[in-house]
């Protein structure tokens, strides 16, 4: 099967495991889901699903040497990505993928002035001057709206707030224009007034310079303000994908629900008893081969022992197909 | 007074508390972080009083100097009548009895060395109650009330997942049956589902055992679903006190306001216009001469408001705001100022 002309990007059936102790671990099981040019998709879900793993899995940035791809395909503009190698993967990561990471302060090396760093990505992808390379690194700061950035080059990561770093590593990403960022929990450090802050600024450059993105995040909320599409994870596998919109009126999988339901919401009132979901993730080790969720939930039916097949319930809206987690 | 319904558990007033920093060759103080400057709030029996802000507001800090576990730089704090602001340590270990605290990251706050039941027991050792057998049945009562099985006693802290470990810090801060306990962010370490579970555990105790919990918290919407008050910080200063419905449904403050525009929901219905800030908290080393907020939001008024004096004011029946002319609708501010001429 090949990549469609509408999708930048399309994971097929992407396996990720990890070489440990107790064997060879699945950490992403059979994850498919499609980037539309322009789009922003949200992978959501809480920690450990495998939802960053999937994301490092396309810019191949996983833990070396123990994790591996051992499964599926990653289509970026046509090409296997899976299938790339080491000079080419790393030709895409920067220049064509841009990725930006949570904690801006470990993404940022601390012994280098700002400008140094965002105008090296210049250097080495551009191959230009390093006069030109430093304005173009000083346009970038200023296109992510950092005041007075002739200044802000000289300083040090540490003179910055949280908030004015993850500018700077948002103006890294999209230093070489990518046509894909992967943004793997960008607000999660950040308080709600600053994370509001970043997340219109990435609105307001996708629709400025046409890109797609992937947004990964534990916060429903934040999907639902800025995605386009929603790839819900568990337990290493995608349990639904549709449209925000479909997703938030019209969850269909049992987790996606109890997630929903579970979140304290400010019409609520006080002190009520919130939703729960019983149970907590199984760990890696002890994945069942079944229904994940099912396993979660206590539910042992044999119905529940084979993987559960994604289903497409309405045109875009696709779901695990478990007898007890879905029920049309 | 803030609260007249009946007498406090604790209050604290013009509460203080300044870090210095220290520069030069010597050493010597060149200034302070005003950490918290100027707070004055009460807690009743029974009730929960959130207090949010962004982080760098003062927040954690006004929960530590309320346990007495720093110093007030001035004001006072009394817990029960008694006042403890400067209570020695010996005078204050009755009183740990009464106030307990959970802190956010539980993996931290248990020692990695000791078996689930030493830390259970701990308190019990230290304050001297019941013999080797009671102290067992307790513990194996307290994880019973938190929800863990009885078999976990034996076992490490690090055994357990996020949330279970939560448990037992809370397990710990109710073995002595306190009066209150302070939440420092518990349960802002942890993924939603298991942060629900938490957060009814939490209303479900104090209903049993009639506690005061200072709820602690960045997130609104969280603190807003605990909460019987709200007082909403920033930098080092309480800018709005009421109830948490009205906190939610009548937002008197400016950055009451902004702060719950900006938190992103999965309802269309219940999203504000955004409200974007600009900029950051200033640092609380330095801190603007006048209306704090003003200052971030290059508010017209701000320079009537350096050297200002601007304490809460009630704008309506325990509903409290600052008197500060940047932040308050032109109303509410002409409301405030009738009220002090009369």
């Amino acid at each position: 099967m090949s990549a469609s002309t509408e999708n930048i990007l399309e994971v097929e059936q992407l396996i990720t495991s990890f070489e440990t102790d107790h064997g060879l671990l699945r950490a992403v099981d059979h994850v498919s889901f499609s980037v539309p040019e322009g789009k922003t998709v949200g992978i959501v879900g809480e920690s450990g699903c495998g939802k960053s793993v999937t994301a490092m899995s396309i810019v191949r940035l996983l833990p070396q040497p123990s994790g591996k791809i051992l499964g599926g395909h990653v289509y970026f503009k046509g090409q296997d990505l899976t299938r790339a190698t080491d000079a080419e993967i790393r030709r895409v990561r920067g220049v064509e993928i841009g990725v930006i990471f949570q904690e801006p302060m470990a993404a940022l090396n601390p012994v280098h002035r700002i400008g140094k760093q965002v105008s090296e990505i210049f250097r080495i992808h551009k191959k230009i001057s390093k006069k030109d390379a430093w304005t173009a690194a000083t346009d970038m700061l200023d296109m992510v709206r950092i005041p007075a950035p002739e200044k802000r080059m000289m300083d040090y990561p540490h003179h910055l707030s949280g908030g004015m770093r993850q500018r700077v590593v948002i103006a890294m990403a999209l230093a070489c224009r990518p046509a894909l960022v992967i943004a793997d929990e960008p607000t999660t450090a950040l308080d709600v007034t600053v994370q509001a802050q970043i997340l219109e600024l990435m609105k307001g450059l996708q629709s400025e310079m046409g890109m797609s993105t992937i947004l990964i995040t534990h916060d429903l909320g934040v999907i639902a303000e800025t995605c386009d599409d929603v790839v819900v994870m568990y337990a290493g596998r995608v349990v639904e994908k549709a449209s925000a919109e479909a997703l938030f009126a019209n969850p269909l999988h049992a987790y996606t629900k109890g997630l929903l339901n579970s979140i304290p919401r400010l019409d609520t009132p006080s002190k009520s008893i919130l939703h729960t979901i019983p149970g907590m993730v199984a760990s890696l080790e002890n994945y069942s081969h079944g229904c994940r969720f099912c396993q979660r939930m206590g539910r042992t039916s044999p119905l529940t022992r084979e993987r559960p097949r994604s289903i497409e319930v309405s045109p875009g809206h696709w779901v695990e197909n478990c007898i007890e987690c879905y029920q049309p | 007074m803030l609260s007249t319904v009946n007498t406090p558990l604790l209050t604290c007033k013009d509460l203080r508390v300044h870090f210095p920093v220290r520069g030069g060759v010597m050493l010597r103080q060149t200034g302070a972080v005003h950490a918290v400057d100027g707070v004055s709030l009460s807690i009743q029996p029974g009730e929960t009083l959130g207090l949010v802000g962004e982080s760098g507001c003062g927040k954690s800090t006004i929960g530590k100097a309320l346990v007495r576990l720093l110093k007030p730089t001035s004001g006072s704090i009394h817990f029960q009548n008694t006042d403890i602001t400067h209570a020695s340590q010996r005078a204050l270990r009755p009183l740990r009895r009464d106030i307990q605290m959970i802190f956010q990251d539980p993996a931290e706050s248990l020692d990695p060395r000791m078996s689930v039941r030493s830390i259970i027991e701990e308190p019990y050792v230290i304050h001297g109650l019941g013999t080797r057998t009671e102290r067992v049945q307790w513990v194996n009562e307290m994880l019973d009330r938190v929800g863990l099985p009885a078999s976990s006693a034996e076992r490490y802290s690090f055994e357990f997942s996020g949330g279970q470990r939560q448990r037992i810090g809370i397990a710990r801060a109710l073995a002595l049956k306190p009066k209150l306990i302070v939440c420092d962010e518990p349960v802002s370490a942890l993924d939603v589902s298991v942060q629900s579970q938490i957060l009814n555990l939490l209303v479900e105790l104090q209903k049993d055992f009639g506690l005061s919990y200072l709820f602690i918290a960045h997130d609104l919407s969280v603190v807003k679903h605990v909460s019987d008050r709200v007082a909403v910080m920033y930098l080092g200063k309480i800018v709005e006190l009421a109830s948490s419905d009205a906190i939610y449904q009548n937002p008197r403050h400016a950055y009451t306001e902004a702060l719950l525009s900006a938190i992103p929901s999965t309802d269309p219905k219940e999203r504000r216009e955004k409200i974007l800030l600009e900029g950051d908290v200033p640092s609380p080393i330095d801190p603007p001469a006048g209306s704090a907020f003003g200052h971030r939001m290059n508010h017209p008024l701000y320079e009537e408001t350096i050297g200002e004096e601007m304490p809460l004011k009630e704008i309506s029946p325990e509903h409290w705001v600052t008197a500060d002319p940047c932040c308050i609708s032109k109303e509410d501010w002409n409301h405030l100022r009738s009220k002090a001429s009369r």
